[in-house]
């Protein structure tokens, strides 16, 4: 059954449509993959679906457990369960790592927050007090970022290049990070052009110059994103 | 509200108690207790409108605990005048923090009027925390001037991010000598129609000396801030840096002006400042776990101040 449904949806921006009329149907509790080069379109079709300022007035609709959401605001989205991890997480002066993780689930024990960290392979006693600023790397902000996530508990949650500025050791975190999310019940989007994060998903979709040229299993999206995607030097300009 | 209440805001109750924590308490122009530690001299005269505090601390005297100052006003109307002189001797150390609540602030006027010598070698940290009413009627006037000597360190951090500012004029002049080093930090939320304005000038004339000033301003409705930031540096291997944050909501109106002067070959000086609204990214990470706008801009907000 689909929790998130996309439906001719199309966004323009600065007069030229980069999201091209698309149709996918998320499954709940499934592990999805948005594939596709750079400039595909993958990012904005994540902050389109999240609601995110300069993304909101699309062409046809978004339906998440069978009502239309494009309508509703990023909070009001979140509020339904609906939730986006960036490909390079937000800086914070001041603000620590556990009122980070707070934030994201307001009815949380301390106990919980330091468990999410652990879970993504941070330890606590060196994190929660300390700042989410630039004394953290990419790929410490990206785990705690995930934690956030895992803390929140969503239905939907979309990871914007989940292994971006994550080393290999950090990466089986990550992966397991996403597991736990499934396990969860959450229904998860990863979007990358990464084939190691790609084996993650069950369902892909493959998009092109704002336009989904292939879906299906990922036994047979691997193949023909290995093999076309990845040698092809085709410009992602939509026509 | 009498005094009682007041101490208990900040939690007064416990230092007052512990004699190994030295204190100084001023509702107005009136001491109304005072506890010494062994090393640490503080002398004091009332006056019409306010107090004359002398703090001395003797040579190579370290004091363990934090010394509290608390300088309060539980009138609705009133002026005071605190003229501070402190004096730390040589290898010394103190760390004093100084609450200053007007709680029931309808028309009030604080100046605070401080001449710091810190001899060589000592540790000077001055951390003042304001709690004011939600009234605007408040001025507050903090003005210091500070003498840093050779391998001494003055640190100092200003926070007033509880109740309405008012009106604050904070002016600072500090001097650090060779192998000194100077860090100040500002924190201010500002509302409504409160004015803000800092001052602080460091000047590092010693070889090595070294100086940060730092401010993080939040201003909102019709608030307004103005940060005059300056580090000279007049000697070599001196090295400072200016540091100015500042988020605006609504009608807010910052404005940094950060000034370096180098008269050195071999000094050094830095300054950034940023300007501008709450950034988008860090905003619609929160909303997008389920933050409303407002309660993301506090936690933000609340964040820098921090």
């Amino acid at each position: 059954m689909a929790i998130l449904s996309l439906k001719n949806l199309s966004l323009t921006l600065n007069g030229k449509k980069i999201l091209d009329n698309i149709n996918i149907d998320f499954w709940e509790k499934h592990v999805h993959a948005v594939v596709g080069p750079n400039g595909a379109g993958k990012s904005t079709l994540a902050y389109t679906i999240m609601g995110l300022e300069g993304y909101r007035k699309v062409e046809g609709d978004i339906f998440f457990e069978g009502k239309s959401i494009k309508n509703l605001s990023v909070t009001e989205r979140a509020k339904k369960g609906i939730t986006l991890g960036w490909q390079e997480p937000a800086r914070y002066e001041g603000l620590t790592v556990e009122k980070f993780i707070l934030s994201s689930a307001k009815k949380m024990s301390l106990d919980e927050v330091k468990d999410s960290l652990i879970k993504v392979g941070l330890d606590p006693g060196e994190y929660t007090k300390r700042a989410l600023d630039k004394t953290l790397s990419g790929g410490e902000r990206k785990k705690i970022e995930l934690a956030s996530i895992l803390a929140m508990r969503p239905k939907f949650v979309m990871l914007d290049e989940p292994d971006s500025g994550i080393d290999v050791a950090s990466l089986e975190k990550i992966f397991e990070g996403i597991k736990l999310l499934r396990e969860q019940g959450s229904t998860v989007v990863l979007i990358t052009h990464s084939i190691a994060v790609m084996k993650k998903a069950e369902h892909a979709f493959l998009i092109c110059g704002g336009k989904v040229v292939e879906k299906g299993r990922i036994s047979k999206l691997l193949p023909y994103f290995e093999n076309k995607c990845l040698p092809c030097d085709h410009k992602n300009i939509p026509d | 509200m009498e005094v009682d209440d007041l101490l208990k805001l900040i939690r007064g109750d416990l230092f007052l108690q512990d004699k190994k924590t030295a204190h100084l308490t001023i509702n107005l122009n009136k001491v109304l207790s005072k506890n010494l530690v062994p090393g640490l001299h503080v002398d004091t005269k009332e006056n019409k409108d306010g107090v004359d505090v002398k703090i001395k601390v003797d040579d190579n005297i370290r004091i363990k605990n934090k010394v509290h100052l608390c300088f309060g006003i539980t009138k609705e109307k009133a002026i005071q005048k605190i003229n501070m002189d402190v004096d730390v001797g040589k290898n010394a150390k103190i760390s004093i923090l100084s609450h200053c609540i007007f709680p029931k602030a309808v028309n009030i006027k604080h100046i605070m009027d401080a001449k710091i010598k810190i001899d060589e070698g000592s540790i000077y940290t001055y951390e003042e925390k304001h709690i004011h009413s939600m009234d605007g009627n408040i001025e507050v006037y903090p003005k210091a001037f500070v003498e840093v000597g050779k391998k001494s360190r003055f640190k100092t951090e200003f926070e007033l991010i509880k109740g309405r500012v008012g009106k604050l004029d904070i002016d600072y002049e500090i001097t650090g000598e060779k192998n000194s080093v100077i860090e100040m930090t500002s924190k201010v939320s500002g509302k409504n129609d409160d004015i803000i304005k800092i001052k602080e000038v460091g000047n590092l004339i010693g070889e090595n000396a070294k100086g940060v000033l730092k401010s993080r301003i939040a201003v909102r409705d019709n608030a307004s801030a103005e940060v005059y930031n300056t580090i000279v540096a007049t000697a070599p291997y001196a090295r400072g840096h200016v540091d100015c944050k500042e988020i605006i909501q609504d009608n807010g109106v910052a404005r940094a002006i950060p000034i370096v002067e180098v008269k050195h070959p071999k000094a050094h000086v830095t300054h950034e400042a940023a300007i501008g609204s709450v950034d988008t990214k860090q905003l619609e990470t929160l909303m997008a776990r389920g933050l409303n706008e407002e309660e993301a801009v506090e936690v933000i907000i609340e964040g820098l101040l921090s």
